[in-house]
């Protein structure tokens, strides 16, 4: 500090301080808040009796839950239960996710045909689906659609397939002995063929010979195949066909009642909203690319899939990946028809232990985990697409 | 420059601790729940608010088994039985409320368990109802008792102790069933109904009272087999006894009027009774409502306004009722019950 500049400016109008003290002023205010109410929550704590900790989570959970993918008996800890509730809201998000934007992609191009009627039910789906409350939805699937199935003992048997009201089961891979080979074969071949592929269009590129880039990378990849099968000598797996056994299904693999009300509604709702994003994207491209590439002769699928969907996809990832998130979080509302994911595994070993504070903060750590990761997985895709653009 | 920015940071830092001090130390004089009930003159319950004959809704207004015993409460400590607020709850809100202070008293069918009773901070208020965990399946079906249910699916709601029951009970009898949990019990009588669940569980009154509301409730059985012991009580916050101890008493006064014969109708004829145990619980004599910090006719109130015990339960659940429950367990000792309430002295 100089003394001629002392008497300039009061440090309260310096621009270079005010920044400073605002950003100062903030965090205080947020420790203040924050402190007072942690130490509110303490306090009441502490009237109760209870002790803060995450030690409940070894002890006994001492219920059952319906359906799991790991292994879990009612004499496990709650952490084991918290996984299993962790696996499930996992698998119920992935396949939604998968399936939402399959249908959504179409609904959303569907939005854009030349066909009336295709366009027409694809704007009433988009309305009725995205117009309505997500709840309500799921229990239309699981009263009105799920449940009316025929019972378990009038079942619908569609080849391997039953289907009933008790859940719809399917065939299942069973690993044999050369499962892993043939999975170690079939990504290196997978790789290969891939590589193959980008050289010969390259070659193409550079010499302008046709090298049927296409032709040689299927037969690299059933070429290693055919290797997998000269080694292991048996099939990569063998299908395990459900039966019915008195009022349950046995063998294969079964869908519950509560996963595929779950699972519909979470498709059919995020779809729409896909869908629109997709429908955006695609408006997006400027309509000059499209006269080009008919200018050039291209045909309208060929238009669409080399042409106007790989500029429209950078458009469309960013928003994709808020909804990819908003159906991993709707998944919670899974409670409702009885399908045992993450919140609803808190929910009941809350009742037992009492442990809000601690319950509400694991659920809030395991969704923001998976947030977190889908956040990064989009953005790794994100990157790559954005590198196309010059 | 740099130095007046420091002395603002840690005046700010000095004052943010202040304030903290003083909110903390304001939380160690708040006042009993006792008193704010008097202060508030309106007593916070949370019920079930769905489970006929225990408390639903009837004209607008919650009426039922353990309506009545909020009531009861209400009226010792407010002398009026109507100034109750009731909240319903699910099986999953109702101990956050409690903890929370949302409510005052918790009366909805609450199993009392060691874990809830210490771990949870909770204070039961004695036992309202002797209960035990039934089973229904439908009438068609061949099920007799809980050995035949072997490889079906079985709903039961979700944080209750019904929950935990069915699973030490199967694993006791070596049964292999498949469980399906539903947060509300319509979503549960639903997948029953449509076959796609073979059972529903939770305390067989609670199954009287949902079959009652059935549409074809004919086709539906009650298996004889009780799962569990599931007494039912009123349930308070744990750290402080004022309220426990009322509504202990509150409880005790009930069943204590119906073993000497005091009804609503004809309590006022006791008041000038010379046996000092009358005289003691109604409050004409002792001061029992004093150390209880209520008024000293607390219990006259409460059988004044709502009766005895065998009064509530007769008007709710017993043999005038869709329910006709037998008094079983739920009776006085002197009848072969459990009731039994310690002496007002």
């Amino acid at each position: 500090m100089k003394n001629e500049k002392s008497t300039a400016t009061p440090f309260w109008r310096d621009t270079r301080v005010i920044p400073i003290l605002l950003q100062i002023l903030f965090v205080v205010i947020v420790v203040i808040v924050g402190t007072f109410l942690f130490t509110n929550a303490m306090t009441g704590l502490d009237r109760l009796g209870i002790k803060f900790g995450f030690d409940f989570l070894s002890n006994t959970a001492f219920f059952d839950i319906g359906e799991k993918e790991i292994e879990y008996t009612p004499k496990d800890s709650y952490f084991r239960a918290y996984l299993v509730g962790i696996v499930n809201t996992i698998k119920v998000g992935i396949a939604g996710i998968i399936l939402a934007s399959i249908v959504g992609v179409l609904v959303g191009i569907s939005r854009l045909s030349n066909n009336w009627l295709v366009r027409k039910v694809s704007t009433i789906y988009v309305e009725i689906f995205r117009n309505t409350p997500l709840l309500v939805q799921i229990f239309i699937w699981y009263l009105a659609v799920i449940l009316q199935f025929p019972k378990i003992e009038e079942e619908m048997n569609l080849g391997p397939f039953f289907i009933s009201n008790r859940g719809t089961a399917l065939p299942w891979f069973d690993a044999t002995s050369g499962s892993l080979l043939w999975i170690i074969f079939s990504i290196v071949g997978l790789i290969a063929a891939v590589v193959i592929r980008s050289r010969l269009i390259n070659k193409q590129i550079e010499t302008g010979k046709i090298t049927h880039p296409g032709l040689w990378s299927i037969a690299v990849f059933i070429g290693t195949l055919l290797l997998a099968l000269l080694i292991t000598r048996s099939a990569p797996f063998t299908l395990d066909y459900p039966s019915i056994n008195g009022r349950l299904y046995e063998g294969g693999y079964t869908l519950t009642t509560g996963f595929q009300a779950m699972l519909l509604a979470l498709v059919v709702y995020t779809s729409t909203y896909i869908a629109e994003i997709v429908r955006g994207g695609i408006q997006a491209v400027s309509k000059g690319q499209v006269e080009a590439s008919k200018a050039l002769g291209l045909k309208n699928s060929t238009t669409m899939s080399k042409v106007i969907f790989p500029q429209a996809i950078r458009i469309i990832i960013p928003p994709v990946t808020s909804q990819y998130l908003n159906l991993i979080k709707n998944s919670s509302l899974a409670m409702a028809v009885g399908f045992p994911e993450l919140v609803y595994v808190s929910q009941t070993v809350l009742n037992q232990t009492g442990r809000a504070i601690e319950n509400i903060t694991l659920v809030i750590l395991v969704y923001l985990t998976l947030s977190v990761i889908t956040s990064i997985i989009m953005n790794i895709f994100n990157k790559k697409f954005q590198l196309v653009e010059r | 420059m740099k130095k007046s920015i420091l002395v603002l940071l840690s005046v700010f830092l000095l004052a943010s601790i202040a304030l903290v001090g003083c909110s903390s130390s304001e939380e160690s004089t708040e006042s009993s729940v006792l008193d704010q009930i008097k202060d508030r003159g309106v007593l916070n319950a949370g019920i079930n608010g769905e489970l006929p004959g225990f408390s639903y809704l009837d004209d607008g207004d919650y009426v039922g088994f353990d309506v009545d015993f909020a009531k009861a409460v209400a009226a010792a400590i407010l002398g009026d039985a109507n100034a109750v607020e009731y909240s319903p709850l699910t099986a999953s809100e109702r101990f956050t409320a409690l903890q929370t202070g949302a409510i005052d008293l918790l009366s909805r069918n609450t199993t009392w368990t060691t874990s809830r009773d210490v771990d949870l901070g909770l204070n039961f208020g004695g036992v309202t109802f002797y209960d035990g965990q039934g089973m229904m399946v439908r009438a068609d079906s061949d099920v007799n008792t809980l050995t035949d249910m072997n490889g079906m699916i079985i709903a039961v709601e979700t944080g209750t102790t019904t929950e935990l029951n069915l699973a030490d009970q199967m694993a006791k009898l070596g049964v292999s069933y498949q469980p399906q949990t539903f947060d509300n019990q319509e979503a549960a009588i639903a997948a029953l109904e449509a076959g796609s669940v073979d059972a529903f569980t939770t305390d067989k009154s609670g199954l009287v009272s949902r079959l009652s509301t059935m549409a074809d409730s004919d086709q539906y059985k009650i298996l004889d087999d009780t799962m569990s012991k599931e007494p039912l009580g009123p349930v308070v916050a744990g750290g402080d006894d004022k309220m426990a101890d009322l509504t202990r008493w509150v409880l005790n006064a009930l069943i204590q009027a119906e073993e000497l014969g005091i009804t609503s109708e004809n309590v006022d004829s006791f008041l000038s009774s010379d046996d000092p145990v009358i005289q003691r619980l109604l409050g004409t004599d002792g001061n029992l409502g004093e150390q209880l910090e209520v008024s000293s006719d607390f219990a006259y109130q409460a059988i004044k306004q709502v009766g005895n015990y065998g009064e509530i339960f007769e008007r709710h659940l017993g043999e005038g009722t869709v329910f006709n429950l037998d008094r079983g367990l739920n009776d006085l000792y002197t009848n072969g019950g459990l009731l039994y309430s310690p002496p007002f002295r």
